[in-house]
């Protein structure tokens, strides 16, 4: 075991990156949520995975906007993140073992994904069916929930791919935006079904979901701390721990959550919620801000 | 000094025994690169002024001032260690790993490039480069660095820095020769009692050996470098990243089918 010393520059990547990291955690989570709950094989379930897929729609455009918008005045060159235009060697661009070239190449599929996916949860709300046929619908969300498995976890491999201190002195970024980009997509879900009363047999059932998700990110956190802590990076971490407290507020508040409704199923409850509760209202927007919390303390740690 | 060859690898070999902190290096490269230089900032604990490699800056003379509080000894003279830093041309280049967009070439001179026209800006490189080398030009949002003097190679000059340096502690050659050169130098020091003085980047224990090595009067570390063993690439947490998320999408996947399972309809 040896201390990481580190004498690099910060990249100056800050808020644009940061909503970025958020929004891709969000829409990705989204989505996943959204074939998950079809593979439920409950009928019931179905217009929250209609709303899991619309909502994974705008927090995905939103993304690449926030990618340009960070490259400053060379962000009319964003597509050279694809096309190499090195005179002599143009050609497509893509690096397997650059997190930041695979993640492009991520982004674009998913928007593919995401953009059929809501579009057929559209056309399901308005005509009672979508345009992919049923038996269809379940492999092509499978394979976009891969590639949103990606998105979620690549921006935190990203970071760690560098020799920024913090970032690169642990390996659990991938896996634990993972888990957050989950937490709050669900905890924007459980928000979102106030205004769809006819999804509200999901809400307890998210509420649990929330819950493992929430057991993982933690235990990430646990991670995240004791790999930062050998590296001897761990004080980099102290003026943001405001900001962690904020995170583990969230996750708390999901657990708690999660803990009503296991409680509720136990004492012979359907787990089916009747509507959505203040204390729901709360928590979600907590966990949100954890979401956003997590990022940032991970994001500005090191710069 | 021979014609300047394409196909062959060049570098600098800075020799901070040397180096008497002059910073005529700084000035030529500024002057040839046409660099307008950061607002001239006063640091007040140092005769460094420039403060670090960046956008502006592609040569730094660092001073690493170790003077004692109490006053020396006769034979007990306190040190300043001075050395002139640059782009290490790296072998095994962390910048050009992660590049995304192809910027960063190898040249025929085997020097590391950033293609103003092909950097997008993304500064995937500066969170990467281990040494703090790389910049962004606000102007231009691109990323900045040494370029070896890329266009005066091409025309068959030796760079700016390497010309102006009037102690010769910026040498400019041949890979092969400047490393000969370098073993001569600092078995002289050794053979003199000088035991601190060492090669760092002359072998490939750091990033496979860097174009522009250096003799140091200390340790690595005491200059601001990475030590062999925490000279590391970005891609070595590719693996450990991806597992950890791999483990983690397989769990949560079980806990919401677990979550969402058909329960009666009750
Ligand atoms: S010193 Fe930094 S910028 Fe220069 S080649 Fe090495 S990694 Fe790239
Ligand atoms: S800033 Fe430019 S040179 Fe650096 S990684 Fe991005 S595209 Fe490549």
């Amino acid at each position: 075991m040896y201390l990481a010393e580190h004498f690099v520059q910060p990249p100056q990547w800050t808020w644009y990156i940061l909503f970025y990291f958020f929004f891709a955690g969000l829409a990705a989570g989204a989505y996943v949520l959204g074939t998950l709950l079809r593979f439920s094989g409950d009928p019931r379930d179905e217009p929250a995975a209609s709303i899991a897929f619309l909502v994974s729609f705008p927090a995905t455009v939103i993304c690449p906007v926030l990618l340009t918008a960070d490259l400053g005045v060379s962000w009319w060159k964003f597509w050279h993140m694809m096309v190499d235009v090195t005179p002599g060697d143009t050609g497509l661009n893509f690096k397997y073992w650059s997190p930041m070239s695979v993640g492009v190449w991520a982004l674009v599929v998913f928007g593919f994904f995401v953009t059929v996916s809501a579009f057929d949860a559209w056309l399901g709300n308005r005509r009672g069916a979508g345009i992919i046929p049923m038996v269809l619908n379940r492999p092509f969300n499978v394979l976009g929930a891969v590639v949103a498995i990606f998105i979620a976890s690549y921006t935190g491999v990203l970071l760690s791919v560098s020799n920024q201190p913090v970032w690169s002195d642990t390996w659990v970024l991938g896996g634990l935006f993972l888990a957050s980009g989950l937490s709050g997509a669900a905890a924007l879900l459980a928000l979102l079904i106030r205004n769809r009363p006819d999804a509200s047999f999901s809400l307890g059932r998210l509420h649990q979901a929330d819950g493992y998700f929430s057991v993982l990110e933690l235990a990430l956190i646990i991670v995240f701390f004791i790999t930062v802590g050998a590296a001897g990076t761990l004080a980099r971490e102290v003026p943001w721990l405001p900001l962690w407290a904020i995170a583990v507020a969230g996750v708390a508040g999901s657990l708690v959550e999660a803990r009503g409704h296991v409680r509720m199923q136990a004492t012979g409850g359907s787990g089916t919620v009747a509507g959505v509760r203040l204390d729901t209202v709360v928590v979600s927007i907590l966990v949100l801000l954890g979401v956003l919390a997590l990022r940032a303390a991970v994001i500005f740690s090191a710069q | 000094m021979a014609t300047i060859k394409a196909g062959e690898t060049y570098g600098f070999f800075t020799d901070t025994s040397v180096c008497i902190g002059c910073k005529a290096c700084e000035v030529a490269c500024k002057e040839w690169n046409q660099l307008q230089g950061d607002s001239p900032s006063f640091l007040a604990d140092s005769f460094d002024n420039t403060g670090s490699l960046d956008a502006q800056n592609w040569r730094h003379v660092k001073f690493i001032e170790h003077v004692p509080d109490q006053s020396s000894t006769a034979g007990n003279g306190a040190a300043w260690l001075m050395m002139s830093d640059v782009c290490k041309h790296c072998k095994h280049a962390s910048c050009m790993e992660v590049c995304p967009t192809g910027a960063i070439i190898r040249t025929e001179f085997n020097t590391v490039f950033i293609q103003q026209d092909v950097c997008n800006g993304c500064r995937n490189c500066v969170a990467a480069c281990p040494y703090g080398v790389i910049g962004m030009n606000q102007q231009t949002g691109t990323a900045h660095k040494c370029t070896l003097c890329y266009d005066r190679l091409q025309g068959g000059l030796e760079p700016a820095c390497a010309k102006a340096c009037p102690t010769q502690s910026i040498q400019f050659g041949p890979l092969a020769e400047l490393q000969q050169a370098a073993d001569v130098r600092v078995a002289a020091l050794h053979s003199q009692g000088v035991t601190q003085a060492q090669l760092y980047g002359r072998d490939d224990k750091v990033y496979g050996g860097l174009n522009a090595f250096f003799l140091l009067m200390d340790k690595p570390e005491t200059y601001g470098l990475p030590n062999a063993e925490n000279a590391t690439l970005p891609s070595r947490n590719d693996v450990g990243g991806y597992l950890t998320a791999a483990v983690t999408a397989v769990l949560a996947v079980i806990g919401g089918l677990v979550a969402f399972r058909r329960r009666g309809m009750g």
